[in-house]
C-alpha cells in the first residue's frame, strides 16, 4: 500500500533507464540527498563530525569498493586497509611534490594510483581464487605497509615517520589541516561520497556489473557465454580500488590529518571494512551505507552505555566491542547472509502488502 | 671458512626451527581443513586463548574476573592457589574440546553446505569474538608461559659447532624442544588417522562427506573431533610461542603466517605444513640475512606473503596438495 512498484507507467527510454526506476524510491533518495545537504550542515558540531558523521561518510566509500570487489565480483579481498594507506600515501606525495594543485584533484588521482597498485596486486586473481586470493591481498597488506614505514622517501624524510596533511583550501575554505570546520569537512566528503555512490550504482547495473557477478555466480560458465575474465576481474580490483584509495585519501587529509602506515591502516582496517561488507550486505549498495553506520555508530553507542553510563573501565568495553561484532559477524552469516540490506528488502515486502496482508 | 656462510648457516638453522614454529599453528590448519574443507582463520586465536586459559588455570586466576569486578564493584583476580601445570593442561585441553562442542553445535551446525567462503568469513568473526573473548575472562596484559621446558642458549649445539666451524652457533634450547615436540605430534597424529577407528572414519569424512555419511559415520561427532584435535595442536602451539615471548595479542598475528605456509605446503598435507613451515623459516631469516642492507629490515613481515603469492601463480595446488580439478 505505502511502497508500490505498479502502477508507475513510463514513457521514454530515458525514464526507464534511470537511476531509481521505482518513483517512490526516487522521492526517498530526493529526500535523504537533500537532508544530508541542506539540514545537516546546519546543525553538524565537531563531536558529530568528528566521532560519527564523517568516518561514516569516509567508509562507506570503502565498504561500497570493496563491496564491488567482493558482493559484486566475488573475489575475497583482505588488503583493503593497505590500499587505503596507498590513498593515504599517494595524496599526500602527490599535495607535497604540487602544492598548488586543488585538493579534489590530489584525491581523485590518489585514487587512480591505488587504482594500479589495486590492478597489479589482482593480477593473480586471474590463476587463483577463494581464500587463496585472500592470502595473496594479504601480501599486499603486509608488503604496502612495510613499504609505507621503512622506505623513507614515502614519508618525505620525517623523522617521525608520520604523514601530516597541509592545509588547503576548495573555494577559499579550508577543508583540511587544523583549521577545516566541521561543515567544511562534512561537505567534502559528502561530496565524494553521493558522486561516487552514483557512480557505483550506475557502474553495478550496467554491462560491467553484470559481468562482474557473472565471473561470482561461476567464472567458468561465465566464460563460456563470453565474458572476458581478464576484464572483468581487473576491472573490478581497478574500480574497487579506486574507491578505496578515495577513502584512504579522505581519511588521511580530512579526517585524520595526522597518519603512521602501520597503526592508521594495519589489517584490522581491513577486517573493519569487510565487517562492514558483510553485515551491511554483500552485493548490495544499500548495504555498504548501512554496514557502515552500524559498525560506526555500534561502537559509540556501546561505549557511550558501558564507559560512561556504567562506568566501566574503557579497555573492557573494547574488549566487549570485539566480542560482540565477531559474535554478530556469525550470526549474520547464520541467520541472514545476505546482511541488513535483505532486512529492508523483507521490510518492503511488508510494505508494500500493508495493511492488508493475506 | 668465511664469516658470512656461517652467520648464514646460523641463519638458516634459525630459521629451520622458526619454521617449526609456523609448522604447528599451520597443523591445526590443515586437520581442520582435511575434515570439514573449512579454512580456520581462527586457529592462530585459538592458540592464544589456549594459553591464555593455561596461564589463567596455571595461576589460578578468576575467570571474568574484569567484568565481575566491573558489574558488581569488587575487587576479585585470583583465587589465591596456582595449579600444577601437569594439572593445568588437561584442564585446558577439556576447555578446548568444550569449545570445540560449542563451536559445532552453534556455528558449523547452521552453515552446513555454505560455500567455502563464507565459512571463512565465519571463522574471521570467530577469531574476533575469541580474541575478545579470551580478553575478557583472563585479562589482556603481557603474561609469562613456562611450563618448565628449558630456555636459553643450547650449549651442546654451541660446543659442537664451535669443535667444527670454530664458531658457535646460538640455538635456544625451547626451539629444539619445539622441533621434538612438532614430531612426537606429526607422528602420533599419522598413527591416529591410520591406525584408530576413528582416524579412519576422519579420513573417509576428508574424502567424501556424503559417502561418508552413507556408512553412517557422524559427521557432528567428527567435526567436534577435528576442533578438539585443532584445540590441543593449537594448544601445543600456544605453549611453544607463549614460552618464547610472552603470551600476548601478537600470538594470534603469527599464525597468521601459518596462512602462507600452507599455500606453500598445500591446504590438505601433513608433511606440506611441516615442510612449507621450514621453507618459510629458512626463507624469510636467509632473505631478511642478505637484502638488510639493500632495502631495510623487518622484510619477516611480509616475505612468507610474497613468496606465497609468486608461488601460487606457478603452482596453485601447493608442493605436495591434491590437483585441483574443476568441473562445470
Amino acid at each position: 500500500m505505502l511502497y508500490r512498484e505498479a502502477g508507475d507507467f513510463k514513457t521514454s527510454y530515458g525514464a526507464d533507464n534511470q537511476t531509481f526506476p521505482i518513483r517512490f524510491d526516487r522521492y526517498g533518495y530526493y529526500f535523504v540527498l537533500g537532508f544530508a545537504f541542506l539540514v545537516v550542515p546546519l546543525f553538524i558540531n565537531d563531536y558529530w563530525a568528528n566521532s560519527i558523521v564523517v568516518p561514516f561518510l569516509i567508509y562507506t566509500i570503502a565498504a561500497l569498493g570493496l563491496n564491488i570487489l567482493i558482493g559484486y565480483c566475488g573475489q575475497l579481498s583482505l588488503g583493503t586497509g593497505a590500499f587505503m594507506a596507498v590513498g593515504a600515501y599517494g595524496s599526500y606525495k602527490l599535495m607535497t611534490a604540487f602544492p598548488d594543485l586543488n585538493i579534489v584533484f590530489v584525491i581523485i588521482l590518489a585514487g587512480f594510483v591505488t587504482a594500479g597498485v589495486g590492478v597489479l596486486f589482482g593480477l593473480p586473481s586471474l590463476r587463483i581464487k577463494g581464500f587463496y586470493l585472500a592470502v595473496a591481498t594479504l601480501a599486499a597488506q603486509f608488503f604496502l605497509i612495510w613499504l609505507f614505514t621503512r622506505q623513507p622517501w614515502f614519508y618525505n624524510y620525517s623523522p617521525t615517520g608520520m604523514i601530516s596533511a597541509p592545509t588547503r583550501e576548495v573555494f577559499g575554505v579550508a577543508v583540511t589541516g587544523p583549521r577545516a570546520s566541521a561543515v567544511a569537512m562534512y561537505m567534502i566528503c559528502l561530496c565524494f561520497l553521493v558522486s561516487l555512490a552514483w557512480l557505483a550504482r550506475n557502474l553495478t547495473r550496467g554491462m560491467l556489473g553484470r559481468q562482474w557477478m557473472a565471473i561470482r555466480d561461476m567464472d567458468i560458465a561465465a566464460e563460456i557465454i563470453g565474458v572476458n575474465p581478464l576484464m572483468a576481474k581487473l576491472t573490478a580490483f581497478a574500480v574497487s580500488s579506486f574507491f578505496v584509495g578515495i577513502s584512504g585519501a579522505l581519511l588521511f587529509t580530512v579526517y585524520l590529518g595526522a597518519a603512521e602506515a602501520g597503526e592508521a591502516f594495519g589489517i584490522d582496517k581491513s577486517f573493519l571494512v569487510l565487517f562492514m561488507v558483510i553485515i551491511g550486505g554483500l552485493g548490495s549498495i544499500f548495504g555498504a551505507f548501512a554496514g557502515a553506520a552500524f559498525l560506526i555508530v555500534g561502537p559509540v553507542m556501546l561505549k557511550l552505555l558501558l564507559v560512561n553510563t556504567l562506568g566501566w573501565p574503557t579497555d573492557l568495553a573494547a574488549h566487549l566491542e570485539i566480542m560482540i561484532i565477531g559474535a554478530l559477524i556469525i550470526v549474520f552469516l547464520i541467520v541472514e547472509p545476505h546482511g541488513i540490506a535483505a532486512l529492508w528488502r523483507t521490510i518492503k515486502e511488508k510494505l508494500r502488502l500493508w495493511p492488508f496482508p493475506y | 671458512m668465511p664469516d658470512t656462510l656461517l652467520f648464514a648457516m646460523e641463519a638458516t638453522l634459525n630459521g629451520l626451527t622458526a619454521g617449526v614454529m609456523y609448522a604447528l599453528v599451520a597443523l591445526g590448519f590443515v586437520l581442520i581443513f582435511k575434515a570439514s574443507g573449512i579454512f580456520n582463520f581462527a586457529q592462530g586465536v585459538l592458540a592464544l586463548f589456549a594459553a591464555l586459559t593455561l596461564v589463567g588455570f596455571q595461576s589460578g586466576q578468576i575467570p571474568f574476573s574484569h567484568l565481575i569486578n566491573a558489574m558488581f564493584g569488587t575487587r576479585l583476580h585470583h583465587f589465591g592457589w596456582n595449579m600444577p601445570t601437569l594439572l593445568a593442561i588437561p584442564a585446558t585441553i577439556a576447555v578446548m574440546i568444550l569449545l570445540a562442542i560449542l563451536i559445532e553445535r552453534y556455528i558449523l551446525k547452521h552453515l552446513v553446505n555454505q560455500e567455502p567462503i563464507i565459512l571463512f568469513m565465519a571463522t574471521i568473526g570467530l577469531a574476533y569474538f575469541l580474541e575478545g573473548f579470551g580478553d575478557i575472562m583472563w585479562g589482556a596484559e603481557v603474561k609469562a608461559l613456562d611450563v618448565g621446558l628449558p630456555k636459553g642458549m643450547s650449549g651442546a649445539v654451541d660446543d659442537m659447532t664451535f669443535a667444527w666451524f670454530g664458531y658457535g652457533f646460538y640455538i635456544d634450547r625451547l626451539e629444539l624442544w619445539a622441533a621434538g615436540i612438532a614430531a612426537i605430534l606429526v607422528a602420533s597424529l599419522t598413527i591416529f588417522s591410520q591406525y584408530t577407528k576413528q582416524g579412519r572414519a576422519l579420513r573417509a569424512v576428508a574424502d567424501d562427506h556424503q559417502a561418508a555419511l552413507s556408512v553412517g559415520i557422524s559427521l557432528r561427532f567428527i567435526w567436534v573431533l577435528t576442533w578438539s584435535i585443532a584445540g590441543i595442536v593449537a594448544l601445543v602451539a600456544g605453549i611453544m610461542w607463549g614460552s618464547k615471548s610472552g603470551v600476548q595479542f601478537s600470538l594470534s598475528l603469527i599464525a597468521l603466517k601459518a596462512l602462507p605456509v600452507l599455500i606453500l605446503g598445500g591446504f590438505t598435507s601433513i608433511p606440506g605444513a611441516i615442510v612449507g613451515g621450514l621453507i618459510i623459516g629458512v626463507g624469510e631469516k636467509l632473505f631478511d640475512f642478505f637484502m638488510q642492507p639493500v632495502i631495510g629490515g623487518a622484510t619477516e613481515n611480509w616475505f612468507a606473503y610474497m613468496l606465497a603469492l609468486v608461488f601460487l601463480l606457478f603452482r596453485p595446488q601447493g608442493l605436495f596438495g591434491e590437483r585441483i580439478i574443476e568441473r562445470v
